[in-house]
């Protein structure tokens, strides 16, 4: 463009008027285009102020310090009914947020084994793949997540009847209840371990890529890893003498009290989005390692790779080209579908905020406008860093 | 209110309709030739559509007779199912012209919201509904208890209120469809359910066998429910708010949908203004002056819609309570027409 620019410029501009002048012009109906813009948004805002004051409905941010005096079930911090609406409005993000990274985790994990399981070439993997599928992606989300907390809820027992797994875990109509670990004095081995454990990994897979860079010889970096993580904490507590005591649950009165509990409204929806997005990962997995040409397999079993290492080393890699814009759709709808909570009752941001507040105080605009703003954020940080993650992983081309 | 037109062509568009809630309603209501009329999804006895698809119940009713004072025509009404979370900001915006959904008249809904109650067509108290096999009898023994409730109404705040006056913990699962909170409910996930009393009576007869469920004798709030209109438009809610009361006038008058022709024939003053066979009452509102003798023979009194609807002889078995005539003992009382 700049060469052509540059090519005409002396051409248009000999003798001719501005209004000819196709960069002066361009400039003139952009400019005003945003001045146009500016002011259709400026008297949309202040048309709709003027009418809501004309109509005797209260405006402005105000009502986010007032009290909210209404409950939440799950709340990630405190939170009491004398808490205010801005603190209700945290508590619904946050469990906005927890749901959608649970499910985005739970979603990548299964749709990468579906994808991969439906290219198998066992018979009955792959059609039990594709049955899996084809039965999720085309029943509607609000659906199934209405039947895993309608239709799973029933079949559970009460609390007095309670399915008891031992330890001190139980499982019945009000949700999974597990014993918390209470961490005494002396637990801070505990944390220094895993400290330790966590740098160690990384030094050692440093060292032993560079040693197979150099030598050749391979080291089982995977183990090696697991057995630290695990094995250094342990060594930690045992050194303190294990100073961890267990909050365990206990059936008192109406349910269940002490230790966690993981209520069935966010079982059912996080359950619901995984499996959903999951089979829509699933394809985009199978189409990408599709992508990946025939002759890139060939070739690594050529050099002698076995089928995990190829799949591993030489066809992931590529496939992932393919893969990961379409993935970061699917982690936005996924994130975008967790205000379906507000059909199975779990305390999201749409039912917290723009579903409880909102009637409580009226101001509807303040509030939508606010949860419109927060999806957007949340769905461009997903997208900014999906971005830089595609980046890293593009083909460097020399 | 702005007329330049961009400004009301993007406020339409940015803000849905609040710009184009119109300031008098009765015009709009004339001229689209029926009552657009805010009801429940579905709540049995006050406002839900029969095995036929008919909207039936109390608090539809109230929707026909101010229909009926329009226009002379009960059937001239159209109804939109609201949410407890949709029902104002479908009233605020003018999608419907009158709300009449067992919706509690509070100081803020009147203050902030820019919503006027006409009236209380129904004293009501938040109350509990649990199992028999629970063996509690007090609302008083449910600390600790999972109680399922409906987003966005004044039960949500009632029940926080109450289980922290008295010093008790709770669980709420809050959805969004009074179906769904009952069965959620039903299903086992809450302890008690909780609304309002007369809801609790209506929504047992939704639970597959409803002898299994009682409803504790507390009741822990006032919930006085009433007809909601917009503010800033005094003719329209002129209208709604004498509807109401020529029900109540009605029946203490001892007129009734059977009797009020004869009734036209009475010697009685009260009777004679009320069915506009003296005065001119209906014509300063805008409408007809026999708008009370429309309302009373096609919809009926206040006695008859509470005994048709929810009274002592219908599936709901409510008795008249505090919403007898003050005349018995009751809270209802029908300002007079002159």
């Amino acid at each position: 463009m700049a060469v052509q620019n540059e090519v005409r410029a002396p051409a248009t501009n000999g003798g001719r008027s501005l209004f000819y002048d196709p960069r002066v012009r361009g400039f003139v109906f952009q400019a005003a285009l945003i001045v146009l813009v500016v002011l259709f948004v400026w008297s949309a805002a202040s048309n709709a102020i003027e009418n809501l004051r004309e109509q005797n409905i209260a405006s402005g941010f105000g009502f986010l310090g007032t009290t909210a005096g209404f409950d939440i079930s799950q709340h990630l911090i405190d939170y009491s009914p004398t808490s205010t609406y801005g603190r209700a409005f945290v508590v619904g993000f946050l469990n906005t947020l927890l749901v959608a990274a649970v499910g985005i985790v739970l979603a990548t994990v299964l749709g990468f084994l579906v994808g991969i399981a439906r290219l198998s070439p066992n018979w009955l993997i792959a059609r039990i793949a594709t049955a899996y599928v084809e039965v999720i992606r085309n029943i509607p989300l609000l659906l199934q997540l209405l039947f895993w907390y309608f239709a799973v809820l029933k079949a559970l027992p009460g609390p007095r009847q309670s399915l008891d797994f031992g330890f001190g875990i139980y499982l019945n109509i009000r949700g999974l209840f597990l014993p918390n670990p209470v961490f005494g004095p002396g637990s801070g081995l505990f944390d220094v371990a895993i400290v330790v454990a966590i740098v160690a990994v990384v030094v050692l897979a440093r060292w032993a890529r560079r040693r197979q860079a150099a030598t050749g010889v391979q080291f089982p970096v995977f183990w090696t890893s697991v057995a630290m993580l695990l094995g250094l904490p342990l060594c930690g507590l045992a050194v303190a003498g294990f100073p961890v005591t267990f909050d365990m649950p206990e059936l008192k009165g109406f349910n269940f009290s002490g230790g966690v509990g993981l209520e069935p409204e966010f079982v059912a929806l996080a359950l619901g989005l995984s499996l959903y997005t999951a089979s829509f990962i699933a394809e985009i997995v199978r189409g990408g390692i599709n992508a990946v040409s025939h002759g890139q397999t060939e070739a690594a079993n050529a050099l002698g790779l076995r089928g995990a290492l190829t799949l591993r080393l030489v066809v992931i890699p590529q496939a992932m080209r393919v893969i990961i814009p379409p993935l970061t759709n699917q982690f936005l709808n996924l994130t975008k579908n967790s205000s379906l909570a507000v059909a199975i009752g779990y305390p999201d941001l749409v039912s917290v905020f723009a579903g409880t507040v909102l009637n409580q105080t009226g101001q509807a605009l303040e509030v939508i406008f606010i949860t419109m703003l927060v999806y957007l954020a949340l769905s461009l940080a997903t997208s900014a860093f999906m971005n830089w993650f595609n980046l890293r992983m593009a083909l460097v081309e020399r | 209110m702005k007329t330049k037109l961009l400004p009301w062509l993007v406020g339409a568009a940015l803000i849905g309709s609040i710009a184009t809630a119109s300031a008098d309603t009765l015009a709009d209501v004339k001229a689209k030739g029926f009552l657009q009329c805010g009801a429940n999804t579905g709540l049995i006895g006050f406002g839900s559509p029969d095995d036929k698809g008919d909207w039936k119940g109390f608090d539809v009713d109230y929707c026909r007779a101010v229909a009926a004072a329009v226009f002379g025509d009960a059937t001239k009404v159209k109804f939109t199912p609201l949410t407890a979370k949709e029902r104002f900001t479908a009233l605020q915006s003018g999608e419907v012209d009158v709300l009449v959904r067992n919706t509690t008249w509070t100081l803020s809904r009147d203050s902030q919201m820019g919503l006027i109650f006409a009236g209380v067509n129904y004293y009501d108290g938040q109350g509990f509904m649990v199992r028999k096999s629970l063996g509690i009898s007090s609302a008083l023994e449910l600390s600790g208890a999972t109680v399922c409730v409906q987003t966005g109404t004044t039960t949500e705040l009632n029940l926080a209120d109450y289980f922290r006056t008295n010093g008790m913990t709770f669980n709420p699962v809050v959805i969004e469809k009074s179906d769904e909170v009952v069965q959620a409910y039903e299903s086992g996930r809450c302890d008690a359910f909780t609304t309002d009393a007369s809801g609790l009576y209506a929504e047992r007869l939704k639970l597959s066998n409803p002898a299994d469920h009682i409803i504790l004798p507390e009741i822990i709030s006032k919930e006085p429910l009433g007809p909601v209109v917009r503010q800033g438009d005094d003719k329209w809610l002129t209208i709604v708010k004498w509807t109401h009361y020529a029900m109540l006038n009605a029946e203490e008058l001892g007129v009734t949908s059977k009797n009020v022709d004869e009734m036209k024939g009475s010697q009685n003053p009260d009777i004679k203004r009320l069915l506009g066979t003296e005065g001119a009452y209906g014509e300063p509102m805008g409408i007809g002056n026999d708008w009370a003798y429309n309302v009373i023979k096609l919809v009926g009194n206040y006695g008859e819609i509470f005994d048709r609807n929810i009274g002592p002889d219908t599936p709901l078995g409510i008795s008249r309570g505090l919403n007898a005539l003050w005349t018995k003992g009751g809270l209802q009382y029908g300002m007079p027409v002159r």
